[in-house]
């Protein structure tokens, strides 16, 4: 079992400090031991290169305390979270302290993926160490000042003090701290002690978004930018034959037209210009009758489904026997479209690409590798390339890619301008990087009451279920068991998306785990228990999940949800799932209003370790479960000769405030480390609405979106 | 071309935009007010809501040169020195994820609580559900309007 191991990593000098000219210390720190022993932190706060570190914490001589975090904020909560466990081990109230958004070092970066919820996996050993590192510096301080032994001194909320019951507060001791070696083998607090871990803190940025601040990359501006509005081939495969500029130049505010590959970029002085300027520019597509539709790619994955070459992923026993012997065989074929990511902020990236350097600024969570492609692109020493992050307004996946950062930094490459691309929302939508369509085949065979074999088959478009998801449930929980899968190649681009693959495979599998519970007459939470028995953990290594963590996240959900105890007109159905190496339940509570499904709640139970942040961890999961439950029910996105058939929000669906259930989140509650929290609460949604729906209507829900199938459905629910 | 004036949080403004050009752009783009923001440019997400005499309205369809004469209120001009009841709301019960669409939501519920200073959880839903939301942040929408109305009353 993977969950409960230690991220390991090495606390060889990877903290230096440093007395700040206006007074105070300053402590750099690298998340991820990636500084070199020669390695001298810079001295003034204002000249903070975040060469070698990639984190500060200033502590100001009134005590204040300061965390620079260079990992940016996509509205997972990290830049909160992780910031309170530095302040937890520093032992300062969360009051005195405030966090920046640190400028980022591409070079010395070590972690490729910035903002995503697994952070705060990797990250917590590293912040505990540092926060109690600081911690016992300026105690160490203290205790030369008095002239006593440091172990004789304690600190708590910013105050040291020593047994003859003397005081100093953090802020006394920082310019002495500073010229102090940096102790080794520091004690980290007991989880029991915690004050500010798992006490529910308000986001950081809060009072900026409130108050309509700039934060975003579409709201960064430099001297002299132009924005930058791309004409992209409508369909994918599609190629650029020509194009007038006439009527596009005639725009006030438009500056220059410029072509690059099979696009065309119209920059002006504004957006509005620079959108207008696209409009009118007369491209001359090539022709795109022989392109790929939704309906061909449907045949294609059913031609998958049926073949016998695919990729086996995993195999437990023998399957053939266990289906050959089986008293009863069930199977299902389901089926899921492509989707956008539609993050509310449409992709946008500035670039200044001058003689002396590569100025980069906005969204994205790969900036290390994202300016190394910029790099290679333009032809540029990957040591000229900057790239700042801004807040993010929205990721899901998208902003991992770095295309329209290409985009950016090619189109001030040639014009030698500053620029800032930015997409309309039919650009952001239409030239995306779409969830894949797939499809799933489960067949389970069953003897005696009990499922003896499970055999899953994976077809998608472009890519596969990535490495470690064959080991999720139920592998090990079923003797016979076999995943394979295989994949149609497509000109259309397609990526991950919150959650990638389980996503749906989730809806899949714990959709077919009801009807199995039927054919054997079993309550659906029951046969999960029971199923997960047959797990001991550790002894397959390979097994992702823990049965123990699964089992009592389960029974949280049953009982916090009432499972089975409902009454009258509200009917339930079950999901649980593991995934980013967290445990969630759900229940689901629909109503039937003249047939129609009204989602009323979802009880989650969660178990992602100790909760850092309750109220940001609440908020994701109350996001993701909602999401989940909306992208099930509505999300429609298909192509036609390769042109996607939605671009805006007029005709693409996405869930509303009406439409949204009240979630309701329980923690299980330990001491593990943390894991990830934006995505796991969404896997599970769509399974333990359709298995609502079916309890509800002896409907089988088999394709996403469930709206094109729900029976009876009204006017008002057909779009 | 069109010349005209503005005026925005109480500050009078001399504009010269395309006479199609929306408010949205020339508050962003033109006065430099980016708290509003862009999420579909034809009126479906409500991120770009702003006030127009008291009233919440999209300012992505609105072309800002017939609007000489109108009160228009931003985000950034919603309350001065302190913050709008709606906005203490947000922050007690923390309400956004990655922030961009709660300026427009925060307008909107707003100008809602000035017209139904007592609303139910009904009328909370209908008056909130054209403003989209992708992190899906409506269960602490929904709460923060409810909040915001006992705050004012
Ligand atoms: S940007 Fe105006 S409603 Fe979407
Ligand atoms: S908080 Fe992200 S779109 Fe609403």
């Amino acid at each position: 079992m993977k969950t409960n191991d230690k991220i390991t990593f090495s606390r060889r000098n990877f903290i230096r400090t440093s007395a700040l000219a206006s007074g105070g210390l300053l402590i750099g720190f690298n998340f991820f031991n990636s500084c070199k022993e020669a390695t001298v932190p810079p001295v003034d706060i204002s000249k903070l290169d975040f060469k070698d570190f990639n984190a500060f914490i200033k502590i100001a001589e009134n005590g204040y305390v300061t965390i620079f975090s260079p990992n940016p904020e996509i509205g997972q909560g990290v830049k909160t979270s992780m910031p309170m466990i530095i302040a937890e081990e520093l032992d300062v109230p969360w009051d005195h302290v405030s966090v920046e958004q640190g400028a980022l070092d591409t070079k010395n970066f070590q972690r490729q993926v910035a903002g995503g919820s697994q952070s705060i996996r990797f990250g917590w050993d590293a912040l505990r160490q540092t926060g109690a590192t600081a911690k016992q510096m300026l105690v160490n301080a203290a205790a030369a000042k008095w002239g006593v032994d440091a172990s004789t001194c304690t600190a708590s909320n910013g105050i040291i003090k020593n047994s003859n019951g003397e005081k100093l507060g953090y802020g006394d001791v920082v310019n002495e701290a500073a010229q102090l070696e940096v102790p080794e083998n520091v004690t980290l607090k007991s989880p029991k002690d915690y004050k500010i871990i798992g006490k529910g803190a308000i986001n950081v940025d809060i009072d900026k978004i409130i108050t309509g601040k700039p934060l975003f990359g579409s709201d960064y501006v430099a001297e002299g930018m132009l924005i930058a509005s791309v004409s992209r081939p409508p369909a994918f495969g599609q190629k650029l034959i020509s194009f007038d500029e006439t009527e596009a130049k005639s725009i006030n505010g438009v500056k220059r037209i410029v072509q690059f590959g099979d696009k065309v970029a119209v920059l002006a002085t504004n957006t509005w210009a620079a959108m207008k300027g696209k409009k009118a520019l007369n491209v001359n597509w090539s022709s795109s009758n022989d392109l790929e539709s939704s309906s061909q790619h449907n045949e294609e994955l059913d031609a998958i489904l049926n073949s016998k070459n695919l990729d086996l992923r995993r195999e437990d026993g023998n399957i053939d026997k266990a289906f050959a012997e089986a008293d009863q065989i069930l199977e299902r074929t389901y089926q899921s479209p492509f989707l956008p990511h539609n993050c509310m902020e449409p992709m946008n990236f500035y670039a200044n690409v001058s003689e002396d350097k590569v100025h980069l600024v906005g969204p994205i969570q790969t900036p290390a590798g994202t300016a190394r492609r910029v790099a290679d692109l333009i032809n540029r020493n990957p040591e000229e390339v900057h790239l700042e992050m801004t807040r993010m307004g929205g990721g899901f996946g998208r902003r991992l890619y770095g295309d329209f950062v290409l985009e950016a930094a090619e189109i001030s490459n040639i014009t030698k301008k500053p620029v800032k691309v930015v997409y309309s929302r039919e650009d952001d939508m239409g030239a995306g990087i779409y969830r894949p369509a797939i499809k799933y085949r489960i067949k389970a065979s069953i003897k005696s009451g009990e499922v003896t074999g499970y055999h899953l088959k994976e077809a998608a478009i472009n890519s596969n279920m990535y490495g470690l998801i064959p080991n999720f449930f139920p592998a090990g929980a079923i003797a016979n068991y076999k995943v394979e899968t295989g994949n149609f190649q497509s000109k259309i681009t397609t990526g991950a998306w919150r959650a990638p693959y389980t996503n749906f495979l989730a809806f899949a599998e714990q959709s077919f785990f009801d009807e199995i519970a039927d054919a054997i007459n079993k309550d659906p939470v029951q046969l999960r228990l029971d199923l997960l028995k047959n797990v001991k953990d550790g002894e397959d290594k390979s097994i992702e999940y823990s049965a123990k963590r699964m089992t009592d996240t389960i029974k949280l959900a049953a009982k916090k949800g009432n499972w089975g105890k409902t009454n009258g007109n509200t009917y339930q159905g079950f999901a649980a799932y593991y995934s980013h190496n967290t445990h969630v339940a759900e229940v689901v509570d629909i109503t039937l209003n003249n047939g129609r499904p009204i989602i009323e709640k979802v009880t989650v139970a969660v178990d992602c370790g100790i909760v850092i942040n309750p109220t940001g961890a609440k908020n994701q999961i109350e996001g993701g479960v909602i999401d989940g439950i909306g992208h099930a029910m509505y999300g429609d996105f298909s192509f036609k000769n390769g042109k996607p058939q939605d671009l805006n929000f007029g005709s693409y669906r996405l869930i509303s405030m009406k439409d949204t259930p009240i979630v309701e989140t329980h923690f299980v509650e330990n001491d593990l480390s943390p894991t990830g929290l934006g995505e796991p609460g969404l896997p599970p949604a769509g399974g333990a609405l359709a298995n609502a729906i079916k309890a509800a209507t002896g409907q089988i829900l088999l394709k996403q979106p469930f709206i094109k199938s729900i029976k009876n459905r009204k006017t008002d629910l057909s779009v | 071309m069109a010349n005209y004036s503005l005026k925005v949080n109480g500050k009078v403004y001399n504009i010269t935009s395309d006479d199609d050009t929306p408010l949205l752009w020339v508050l962003r783009d033109e006065i430099n007010l980016v708290g509003t923001k862009y999420g579909c440019g034809i009126g479906q997400c409500g991120t770009c809501t702003v006030h127009v005499n008291g009233v919440a309205t999209r300012s992505c369809l609105l072309p800002a040169s017939r609007l000489e004469g109108s009160e228009i209120t931003t985000i950034e001009g919603l309350e001065t020195d302190k913050l709008h009841p709606v906005q203490e709301a947000w922050k007690e019960l923390d309400v956004p994820q990655c922030g961009y669409c709660q300026a427009g939501q925060i307008m909107t519920a707003s100008s809602f609580l000035k017209q139904n200073p007592n609303p139910n959880k009904e009328e909370i839903r209908n008056a909130m559900n054209a403003n989209l939301c992708r992190c899906a942040s409506y269960n602490r929408i929904e709460k923060a309007v409810a909040l915001a109305a006992k705050k004012m009353s």
